[in-house]
């Protein structure tokens, strides 16, 4: 039983299918199970109860790159790990979206030397950035819920 | 300190004018031989039945650039018999640097040699598999060489934000 039997015939609603896709996309997100550095232990908190990704339909972290929408790129990339996170984006299907989330992952914070990546928008696009060292979970709340706002903006062709 | 003067007496014997100094700082014992004989200090410390340092707890490099000699390869040796602790320390020119693997003396030099070589380009003859152990195989240069360059990007201010995101490599689609 569900809320159209407690109020009754609620006729039609009507939008666009751009509007009712975008909606889809976002209430069933999956990020994929993937932490690099400290970063990762804030993702982990952000997942568990106290924070609860899964009200934003994030309950499942999967494991395969295949079943994922989002990458959430928790810590810093080291130019060895660089291929192997730009081959698990490939293995990604579309339409997928990438977070970069603190400050190593945005911009190589504090390691600006021979082993880190200067942000890891040099080997995938980013989204959206989170700012942090690393991060409360509420700051990659609000990344994701940015994402949100930017995947309703969406246009359908822009994927095609 | 007579084990470690044992130890001492052991390597004289062993490589006579092969040890260079001695020197002890706070109960450290370090003792600098000759790069030649590096294997035959290891082996000799190894087996005398009154030493007996069967574990290579450490070896490191430390390069002195522009100092010459430039690079000193170190060997922390455990004597878990005898409680004892030796600090072995030799020297290397700076252009290309090598010396004899303790490989056979010591298996557990395996990969703190395959480090030393992956960071300082200090080669090892006789190693097994002399690969690199941490940076990426087709990596160039050394890092933890003092003349090797500190970072690869110029760190980004108000005043030259523009001029640096031209040239930052951003990835495509």
């Amino acid at each position: 039983m569900g809320v159209e039997a407690k109020l009754g015939d609620l006729g039609l609603v009507t939008l666009t299918l751009e509007k009712a896709v975008n909606w889809s996309r976002t209430r069933a997100m999956w990020p994929m199970l993937f932490g690099l550095a400290c970063c990762a232990i804030e993702m982990m908190s952000a997942q568990a109860s106290h924070y609860d990704l899964s009200r934003f339909g994030m309950e499942l972290m999967r494991a395969s790159p295949r079943q994922s929408d989002l990458m959430i790129v928790a810590g810093r990339v080291t130019r060895k790990m660089a291929p192997v996170l730009r081959r698990l984006y490939d293995q990604m299907p579309d339409p997928k979206w990438v977070i970069a989330m603190g400050d190593c992952a945005s911009c190589g914070g504090i390691f600006n030397n021979y082993a880190i990546v200067q942000g890891v928008d040099e080997v995938v696009p980013v989204d959206v950035y989170v700012a942090g060292c690393p991060p409360r979970p509420e700051a990659l709340i609000h990344g994701i819920i940015t994402l949100h706002h930017k995947v309703e903006k969406e246009k359908l062709a822009a994927h095609a | 300190m007579s084990g470690l003067d044992e130890a001492l007496n052991v390597l004289r014997t062993a490589l006579g004018e092969g040890v260079r100094t001695v020197t002890d700082f706070r109960g450290e014992t370090t003792v600098e031989v000759d790069p030649a004989r590096i294997v035959a200090a290891c082996r000799a410390v190894r087996d005398a039945p009154t030493l007996k340092f069967t574990r290579l707890a450490g070896q490191t490099a430390v390069d002195y650039w522009p100092d010459e000699p430039r690079f000193a390869v170190i060997y922390q040796l455990h004597s878990l018999e005898k409680g004892l602790r030796l600090r072995l320390l030799l020297r290397l020119q700076g252009d290309a640097p090598s010396v004899a693997s303790v490989v056979q003396v010591f298996p557990s030099a395996n990969w703190h040699e395959r480090e030393i070589f992956d960071m300082f380009g200090i080669r090892f003859t006789g190693h097994p598999d002399l690969r690199r152990l941490l940076m990426p195989a087709d990596w160039q240069g050394h890092p933890l060489r003092k003349d090797y360059p500190l970072g690869y990007e110029e760190v980004q201010f108000t005043f030259n934000f523009d001029e640096i995101d031209r040239k930052k490599p951003y990835a495509k689609e």
